[in-house]
């Protein structure tokens, strides 16, 4: 047993956090939030530069080689800055699954694009009356000559506005939340018969309500085998909510020091409101809170290769607490900081809105609780 | 980054349980499933199992007869030996008195009572808390004044637990009323038996049980070689005993035990004929209790890793006393409701650790509402939940 980084992840970290430090500011942040699709390409390219757009991918692919401990680093380095570019949507929910499931060809057309920074993705998987089951889908890929005819509507995409490309979850087969059918197809964002309607969200983020209609596609746009692809999606869905989680855990550790410096700063009745104890002992719950995220994040992040059933337990579990333990912390710190975390223009309440709204994006509370309650003659024994 | 145990540490832990396996007595392990009543002498005969192995005195130096263990190894184990069943090593000889005596104590004090304290020849308690000391406890009044060789103790102690079987106390006693008062503190061993002018009444708590006691000490004679440390510093003593090894602090074993026991009892307990386990709202605490548990243990194995890097668990462990009471708390509210109506019955006989009489209600309901209350102290002792609040306040967040 040994929490310590390795020197990769280490220098990882390093990388991430002289950039967030030095170069992604709040007006920096707030400058890129006013641009069309809400990021920064210059921040992008240097992401590319810095090789963390490949961090999840081989070595051969010109990536990182990482694992859930890399990605785990990485995000809680955007966490602590609030970034708001395209890493979650491109590189884990699309490049990941294009890895898993693509051929060679399909791999090398799709994954240095992707490392290069010059091709952003989003992952069409989720429908309105499916809500946070990624196996509900009723969008439809039927044949049609030697490729498909894609049919369908896509809900809150993260990204959808700006990607270039979509990998698109449609069934080929069965229907409901049937586990066979469901398959994977690279849509070029810009093809026939796709419309998008793209969005700011309220955690800083954008995102695009999408529909296909009789949208034509070749057979070289399919992933992996016809109806196939469920297995490939939740490794990879496992793998983005690990990096959600380590997004949460590194926002709410700011949040946390922001909250601390504050109430030691801020007077009231002549002394620091620090000074009182009914707000200390509300503080130290803050950081409670975010004691047992960052630990079952690293559960989580280290859970990759035990059996799948175990490793869904896991990683649920680590989505369930963000949720609970997150909105306890955003609802304290705009709490603790009164009327000033009200304001737009104080940091910590984009930081309140970031958390809270994690819980809405790959499955709530609520849903990874139910997960959990799926497993729960699944046992656990963390070493 | 690796959350998985070494080769070394599963040999480890398998060797801990195959001896638990062979030599943790049944009778005495199944009291403990079964939350019976344990006696003095089941706690006394387990000690005696573990002396012989050496694997008593967890947190001791191998010089006097400790394990020596590192904090992993001190985690595998008791991890181990909850999930087993064992019941817990009275901690006030073995885990209280004696580091205070291997630190500040003389050659003599550690020639005399280490040795004894490995036997199981006495049975410590502790005599801190006071009627008017509780959270704030260098408040204390229970005065020793120097007349020759002796002390003259006077005063009470309470919430003094299972003071009823011992002929040991260490205490906490005024020595000097005129300094500040955490100053005028000295640390002294006193004995029970042989000394007159002490009464032990006990005090009866909620749940019908006898736990806990108050002690009077009336002009009681004391030796000055009972001291432990230096006069007027028993403060320190008492400091060095809060910050003193607590990674076990957060109960993990136990509460994976119990758990595994609540579920099992879900799977039984039966609601409009179907199985308490499938009803929604239960099973949803269920999974939540659950998540808890595995951020909590999560958070011990940071703090245990830290340890064995070096570090001291010093205030983190009050992280890990809050979050684990508030589990267990948890855990025995939802089997106060896994019960149902059956909780309500209150037979306390049937707790006893002979009871082979019929008991009303399913066999493991008897137990869970005075468990229930009982439990309540769990977020009262060992420094208030409130006060690691205030300690984390202090020592971590620098407020």
């Amino acid at each position: 047993m040994d929490f310590k980084f390795s020197d990769e992840q280490r220098m990882l970290e390093e990388t991430v956090g002289r950039l967030v430090r030095d170069s992604y500011t709040f007006d920096a942040r707030n400058k890129a939030l006013e641009s069309e699709h809400g990021f920064s390409t210059d921040t992008w390219t240097q992401f590319a530069e810095l090789g963390l757009l490949g961090v999840p991918f081989s070595e051969e692919a010109g990536g990182f080689n990482g694992g859930g401990p890399e990605l785990m680093v990485v995000a809680e380095g955007f966490g602590r800055g609030l970034v708001v570019e395209p890493y979650l949507a491109t590189v884990v929910l699309s490049g990941v699954l294009i890895d898993k499931l693509g051929n060679d060809a399909q791999k090398e057309q799709y994954l240095p694009a992707i490392i290069g920074g010059e091709t952003r993705f989003a992952l069409a998987n989720y429908e309105t009356k499916g809500r946070y089951d990624h196996r509900f889908v009723e969008t439809s890929a039927k044949k049609d000559g030697d490729g498909y005819v894609i049919n369908g509507e896509k809900a809150v995409v993260l990204h959808g506005d700006s990607a270039d490309q979509l990998v698109v979850i449609a069934r080929t087969g069965g229907s409901g939340n049937d586990k066979d059918g469901l398959s994977a197809f690279i849509v070029d964002a810009g093809a026939d018969g796709v419309s998008r309607r793209g969005y700011p969200t309220i955690d800083g983020l954008h995102a695009a309500d999408i529909t296909f209609k009789d949208v034509k596609v070749g057979a070289d746009a399919l992933l992996g085998d016809e109806g196939k692809a469920l297995d490939a999606l939740e490794a990879t869905l496992d793998l983005a909510l690990i990096t959600l989680c380590a997004e949460a855990s590194g926002a709410m550790e700011v949040a946390c020091d922001q909250t601390l410096d504050y109430i030691k700063e801020r007077q009231q009745f002549g002394v620091p409101i620090g000074k009182f104890q009914a707000l200390q002992h509300r503080m130290v719950e803050m950081r409670m809170e975010l004691e047992k995220v960052r630990s079952i994040t690293m559960l989580a992040a280290c859970s990759l290769d035990v059996e799948p059933q175990l490793r869904k337990k896991r990683i649920s579990a680590a989505k369930a607490q963000v949720g609970k333990s997150g909105r306890k912390v955003a609802e304290e710190a705009i709490q603790l900081f009164g009327g000033m975390g009200m304001m737009e223009e104080t940091p910590v309440s984009h930081y309140a809105k970031r958390i809270v709204m994690i819980d809405h994006w790959l499955g709530d509370r609520e849903y990874h609780l139910g997960v959990l309650e799926d497993l729960i003659d699944v046992d656990d024994h963390a070493a | 980054m690796d959350i998985n145990y070494t080769a070394e540490e599963r040999a480890f832990r398998d060797e801990v349980r195959t001896f638990l396996n062979e030599k943790l007595p049944k009778d005495i392990s199944s009291k403990v499933k079964e939350h019976k009543r344990l006696g003095k002498e089941d706690t006394i005969r387990w000690q005696k199992i573990l002396n012989e192995q050496g694997w008593l005195a967890l947190h001791w130096p191998k010089e006097y007869g400790g394990t020596g263990w590192s904090p992993i190894q001190k985690h595998i184990f008791e991890e181990e030996c909850a999930e087993a069943g064992a019941p817990t090593v009275l901690p006030f000889g073995v885990n209280m008195v004696a580091p205070v005596i291997i630190k500040f104590g003389t050659q003599e004090q550690k020639d005399y009572y280490l040795p004894r304290i490995l036997r199981s020849d006495d049975w410590w308690c502790q005599g801190y808390s006071e009627p008017g000391a509780g959270s704030d406890l260098a408040g204390l009044k229970t005065r020793a004044v120097r007349d020759g060789d002796h002390y003259i103790v006077n005063g009470q102690k309470t919430w003094t637990t299972l003071g009823q079987h011992a002929n040991m106390i260490f205490c906490l006693v005024r020595t000097d009323p005129d300094a500040k008062k955490q100053e005028g503190i000295s640390f002294l061993l006193i004995d029970m038996e042989k000394s007159e002018g002490i009464t032990v009444r006990p005090l009866i708590t909620l749940d019908g049980e006898h736990e806990v006691n108050e002690v009077f000490f009336d002009d009681v004679k004391v030796p000055v070689e009972n001291l432990v440390g230096e006069e007027n510093k028993g403060w320190t003593c008492a400091k060095y005993l809060l910050t003193f090894e607590r990674t076990g602090i957060a109960g993990v074993g136990s509460s994976k035990a119990a758990l595994a026991h609540l579920k099992q009892v879900a799977r039984e307990q039966q609601v409009n004929g179907k199985p308490l386990i499938e009803e929604p709202h239960f099973r949803s605490r269920l999974a939540d209790v659950e998540m808890e548990l595995m951020s909590l243990e999560m958070t011990n194995l940071r703090t245990v890793a830290a340890a064995e890097a070096g570090g001291v668990p010093g205030a983190e462990s009050s992280f890990l006393k809050i979050m684990g009471t508030e589990l267990r708390q948890e855990i025995t509210d939802l089997f106060r409701r896994a019960a149902g109506p059956h909780a309500l019955p209150f037979l306390p006989e049937q707790l006893a650790g002979d009871f082979d009489g019929e008991t009303v209600g399913p066999e493991f309901a008897g137990s869970v509402a005075s468990r229930y209350f009982n439990f309540r102290k769990l977020s009262i002792f060992g420094g208030s939940n409130e006060i690691q609040k205030n300690i984390i306040s202090k020592m971590i967040l620098g407020l």
